[in-house]
Formats: C-alpha cells, structure tokens, sequence
C-alpha cells in the first residue's frame, strides 16, 4: 500500500464521515417531547380539616385501667391494618400502654403516688415539632408537614432505621417480618406495609384528609382531645389553659405535640 | 488472500451463533396481551387522562399521585379538561381499582407480559384478591 496523497484523502473522507454520524443517530434516537402537555391540579378535598398546627390532649384522669384504654388501641390496630407478632421483638406499635416512669422520664421522682405509679398511660408519636426522626431519615421518607403531623412516606423508607435511633420516645417500629399474615382482618381502605419498612402513628392524617377526627380520639369518649395548637380558641388550647399538663421528656427539646393532663 | 474460505465460513458460524437467541424464539413469541376492561370502566369510557396518555404514562401518573397525596396530602385531581378525580390507588370506589375492578385481567396481563413487577402490591391491597385470599 503506498502511502500517497490519494489513500490520504480517502481516509480522511472516511473520517470526516464517521464523525458526522454521531450528531445524526443522536438526534434520531432522542425520545420525542410529549405531544402534549398537560396541566392537571392537585387540590386538598373541601371537607379536608384545616389546621395549622395539629395536637393532642390526653386526659388522664379519665383512663383509669387498662380496660379504657383497650378499645382506644384496638380502633387503631385495625383501621391502620397493623400486624399482631407473637415475637416481642418484631412488635409493631402506634399507640400503646406505658408506665409513668417509662413514659416520663424526666418527670422520675424517687417517690411517686399511688395514682400515678399504676396507671396506664397511653403513648404514641409526639410528632414534634422539632422532630430528630426527620433529620435522621437519610432518603426523606420521614417528613413534617405544614400542618405539624410527621409523617411517614412508606413509599420511600428503605428500612435503615436511624429514625428509630434517633425517636427518643420509641415510637417507630420495623417490620423485621412480612406483616400481611400477622393481620387478623385486613382493612381495605388502608394500605397494609411490607418487610423491611419502619411505621409509626399518622395522627390520622388519612381521617384528616376527608374530615373526620383521628380514630383514638373518637373511640375515647372525650378523654382525647384533638385540635389546632395555634388556635388560641381550639379545644385544646381551652384545655390546656385551664389543667395542669406535661409532654414526653421536654428537656430534649423536640417540643411534642401531645400533651398530657395529670 | 488464501484464508478466504476459512474467514467466511468462521463469519458465518459468527453471524449464526449471535442471532441464535432471536432464531431460538422465531415464530413462538407470545400475543400481546388483551386488556379487559371492566363494566364501569366501559361505561366511564375514559380514564383520567386520554387513553392513549394513560398507556404511555399511567406510571409517572400514580407516581406524582402518591407524592401528591402524601407528602402534600392533595388528593384530589383536576384534569386537563377540568374533571375531578379521587387520587388513590387501591382504596374505595373513588379509585383506580375501584372503577378496574379487576386487577388480574387489567393490571397483571400487561404486566407479565412485558416482565415488570411493580411493587404497588406489597403493599396495596386488591380488595378482590383479599377476599378470596382470606
């Protein structure tokens, strides 16, 4: 093959194409733009409450044994589909019974009463307005919304678990199993969860949504109350101004959203 | 250029041997599937979004669906033509599975068929299919 001027300008020529080619497959093989663009709405539903700051009063003068609180814990375990595991480990909790010393332990004074020391209490997710569970979740699965409820996006939580280290109040469980055998009655209009997501209490925010109070409250027969906290005329603010109320570990600084009348 | 000979018969034991996948499946590819539609959805006779749209992207549609009603807690949605829709996947009558009605000749068919597993059903529920279940 001699090396002249012709053999030259012919790779060259070659060249010059295949360069050429790649502008015009890449223009043939971007996708389209969609043919048209729609501009569809997101709206709340009108019958949606309204709140700026949701919170909780829990009276607990009026749960004086573990039977009141029973049916309290059962209309959430099963509108919310929450599974029942025999292993205490794998347990799944919204809302529960604790004792005073575990559930105020800041409150712990060498000699307590009588009332106080055997009590239930029931406890559930402060949703705090400072909450250290939002600014562990490494993906934003965990979210504060507008109205004050934290929440949790099941669709996103990839099970890592810092939320439940960092909830001082332990509040958050992990689905260590698939849930859906350990649920007596599936509710259908709640989605259930899978293996390998962390739950907790949603203030019913799905109840909210369409109008109706939070399902513990209405099962309470008025030992719960539920309102706007930055509503001076709410019912809970009425009532937080005339008792004498306490949260879960205040020194923390989380600034809980339930409160509780002694 | 002796090697002639050899070089096209190795080019087209080559050939052969690349394309044997699509020569294996020649002729025994399955029919795409047919979608039924339920009663209400006929009689709704359209989707959220035009038919076309919805098969395209009815994916991207439950996803910033799910992002609505979560994190924003919108749940309702106004289409290009103004109607309104209850956004939810699987719960009541005013949802995706309430007007398809059934998920295994809707959902699943197309789904098999193009080998994806959404994982919508982890955690959503069919009511159907729970019915029969349990």
């Amino acid at each position: 093959m001699g090396n002249n001027r012709r053999t030259f300008l012919k790779a060259a020529g070659i060249s010059a194409l295949g360069i050429g080619t790649a502008p015009v497959f890449n223009l043939f093989a971007s996708s389209k733009p969609a043919a048209t663009k729609l501009t569809p709405e997101f709206s709340q539903k009108k019958s949606a409450l309204p709140a700026k700051h949701w919170g909780m009063v829990i009276d607990t003068r009026k749960f004086k044994s573990k039977e009141d609180l029973e049916p309290v814990i059962e209309v959430c375990n099963s509108i919310h589909n929450i599974p029942h595991h025999e292993e205490k480990n794998h347990e799944i909790k919204w809302i529960w019974e604790e004792e005073y010393e575990h559930a105020f332990t800041d409150a712990e004074n060498k000699y307590i009463n009588e009332k106080a020391k055997h009590l239930p209490f029931l406890v559930l997710c402060n949703h705090c307005e400072n909450p250290p569970c939002v600014r562990a979740c490494p993906t934003k699965a965990t979210f504060k919304r507008e109205d004050g409820i934290v929440l949790m996006d099941f669709h996103r939580c990839i099970g890592c678990r810092f939320c439940m280290a960092a909830c001082p109040y332990g509040s958050r469980s992990f689905n260590f199993r698939d849930p859906r055998p350990a649920i007596e009655h599936q509710n259908p209009n709640f989605p259930t969860r899978m293996k390998g997501v962390v739950e907790k209490c949603n203030f019913c925010a799905e109840r909210l949504a369409v109008g109706k109070l939070p399902a513990c409250v209405e099962a309470s027969k008025g030992a719960i109350a539920f309102g706007d906290l930055d509503d001076p005329n709410s019912t809970v603010r009425k009532l937080l101004e005339a008792n004498y109320s306490v949260r879960r570990k205040p020194s923390l600084g989380t600034e809980p959203s339930v409160y509780y009348i002694i | 250029m002796n090697d002639k000979k050899i070089i096209v018969a190795g080019l087209i034991i080559f050939i052969l041997i690349v394309i044997s996948p699509f020569l294996y499946n020649l002729g025994n590819s399955a029919p795409a599937p047919e979608i039924e539609l339920s009663d209400k959805a006929k009689a709704a006779g359209q989707c959220v979004e035009s038919k076309d749209f919805m098969k395209k992207e009815h994916m991207q549609v439950l996803d910033i669906w799910r992002n609505s009603v979560v994190r924003e807690g919108k749940r309702i949605y106004t289409n290009t033509s103004g109607k309104e829709y209850n956004m939810s996947l699987s719960t009541g009558e005013e949802s995706c599975l309430g007007c398809h009605t059934d998920k295994a000749k809707f959902c699943d068919r197309c789904h098999e068929y193009a080998s994806v597993s959404p994982y919508c059903w982890d955690c959503h529920t069919d009511p159907k299919e729970m019915n029969n279940g349990k």
